[in-house]
């Protein structure tokens, strides 16, 4: 009965802190310098995207280490010596958080230097209002923005190609690597949000599961007793429940130690994205290039352990009629990349909506407020604050199915992979996923 | 006018997503009916298929990003 009062307690603690620590005070930082009104999409993007620095509120911010690698050599610095975008630094400079290089031989890339940024016109806005009528006027509306004609097709990445203003003259900005820039004169090796999370969650794994594998040396022959108690329910049900039977008596021991890391870290990761503030606001799965490498590490250890059976089974199909080998060939070997991409854009994708939706339902605080004053931002906050309390529950959920069903098909991949068919009479039937 | 169309086409995608998930819900239900000890093993079944039906819907709404974004 104790234990279900400290539970009651802990809920209740809970769902008050969710109820007051939601996103709307962590919207409220659009205002920076540069931006006279408020951008909500804009602000939307940048919660989903990466940065060099945990913004907080206005400006401040908790700064990150910046790590470039160009033809200038390495820079290292703290992400506040760019004062947001004020100063460049050994020819580098933080655009809305993001690190971008300045291009230019003349540009001084061994000091630090003030620069200010060129006016953009409603950064995002003008990347939807070129869809319908921009393209044939390029010079009308661009008017804080030079070189437009060979921008009119880029994406909110380019804003329009971010420039600088330093003495008289107007610099370009590259981004590292971005959809329309794929070769770039330079290497980003920063700890960003997204790398920081990625280490908060290592820590966060080994402090808790040291915790819990002591707990079991520790009180042998014993009930477990707090947090290995948390633990072991989910342990016990992924390894009865999904590795077991997916890969078969004979080696799910090998793989049971990946399958348990891969989920708990998808986990770790995806919770600690729904936390607002400082250790947890970075959309770690939601970033696609992290959700491929783990579809990635799965690819390479499906077919590095794959046995001959199962290669045969790719390559050369048996048991149907000779003319349909090469067909079925290609239509496996697709299928041996296509596997683990759903894998990742399953994740990504789920992860990423529940965050565009909760982003955006905070966002239309912003635009009641725009239409209405602050009476309206009132109204706004009364009908959001539900929306996005259930929603966060909803995300939670999403978060644990997520990184269950993430690991419960790489489990399913791996069986089919280092299963032994004693069987080699051609009439047993696949079950292709 | 490509970003509309993207639009449409993710809303085109969830009316996929949504019968896929109700057929597989209402499945369950009969199956629990059925049998309601097996009530458990059906839930969580019915959770895992509901996930990987919503993540075929989700590849058309990345589709439909990549067109507004790219």
């Amino acid at each position: 009965m104790n234990m279900l009062k400290t539970l009651k307690i802990t809920f209740s603690l809970l769902v008050i802190m969710l109820l007051s620590c939601n996103q709307s005070v962590f919207a409220t930082d659009t205002n920076e310098g540069e931006q006279k009104e408020e951008d909500p999409i804009e602000a939307m993007m940048h919660h989903l995207g990466d940065a060099n620095e945990f913004h907080i509120l206005g400006d401040w911010s908790i700064p990150l280490p910046c790590i470039a690698w160009s033809d200038n050599g390495l820079l290292m610095t703290m992400s506040n010596n760019f004062e947001h975008g004020h100063k460049a630094v050994n020819g580098f400079v933080l655009h809305h958080g993001i690190l971008m290089r300045v291009l230019g031989d003349d540009f001084p890339s061994d000091q630090t230097v003030d620069v200010s940024f060129v006016e953009e016109e409603h950064g995002h806005g003008a990347a939807e209002a070129h869809d319908h009528d921009h393209e044939g006027h390029q010079t009308v509306d661009v008017t804080g923005i030079t070189n437009a004609p060979n921008s009119a097709e880029s994406t909110e990445e380019a804003d329009h190609a971010p420039q600088i203003k330093y003495g008289t003259n107007t610099y370009d900005l590259e981004a590292c690597m971005s959809l329309q820039n794929t070769g770039s004169s330079w290497q980003d090796f920063s700890i960003t949000k997204n790398v920081f999370g990625m280490l908060m969650a290592l820590i966060l794994l080994i402090v808790v599961f040291s915790k819990v594998s002591k707990g079991y040396s520790s009180r042998e022959k014993q009930a477990p007793k707090g947090i290995q108690s948390f633990f072991e329910p989910l342990i016990i049900f992924m390894r009865d429940e999904v590795v077991r039977p997916a890969i078969g008596e004979k080696d799910w021991q090998r793989f049971f130690p990946f399958i348990m890391c891969l989920f708990f870290f998808i986990l770790f990761c995806n919770l600690l994205g729904l936390i607002p503030i400082f250790p947890g606001s970075a959309n770690i799965t939601g970033n696609i290039g992290v959700t491929m490498m783990l579809a990635f590490v799965v690819f390479v250890v499906v077919n590095v352990n794959g046995t001959k059976d199962y290669w045969i089974h790719v390559l050369w199909m048996p048991g149907v009629p000779t003319f349909v080998k090469p067909l079925l060939t290609i239509i496996e070997v697709l299928g041996l990349f296509i596997k683990p991409a759903t894998l990742f854009i399953r994740l990504f994708a789920n992860i990423t909506a529940g965050h565009v939706i909760i982003l955006s339902l905070v966002s239309l605080i912003f635009f009641f407020k725009s239409a209405m004053g602050m009476g309206g931002a009132a109204a706004g906050v009364g009908l959001a604050v539900p929306f996005v309390f259930a929603l966060n529950l909803l995300e939670l959920f999403v978060a644990l199915l997520q990184a269950f069903v993430f690991s419960l098909l790489t489990a399913l991949y791996i069986g089919s992979a280092v299963e032994d068919h004693d069987d080699h009479s051609h009439g047993h039937d696949h079950a292709t996923m | 006018m490509g970003a509309g169309i993207a639009a449409i086409g993710a809303g085109i995608a969830v009316i996929g997503a949504g019968m896929g998930i109700g057929h597989i819900g209402g499945k369950a239900m009969e199956g629990i009916s059925r049998q309601p000890s097996a009530a458990g093993d059906i839930r969580t079944n019915m959770i895992v298929a509901a996930a990987l039906v919503e993540g075929a819907a989700l590849f058309a709404i990345v589709v439909a990003l990549l067109v507004v974004l790219l």
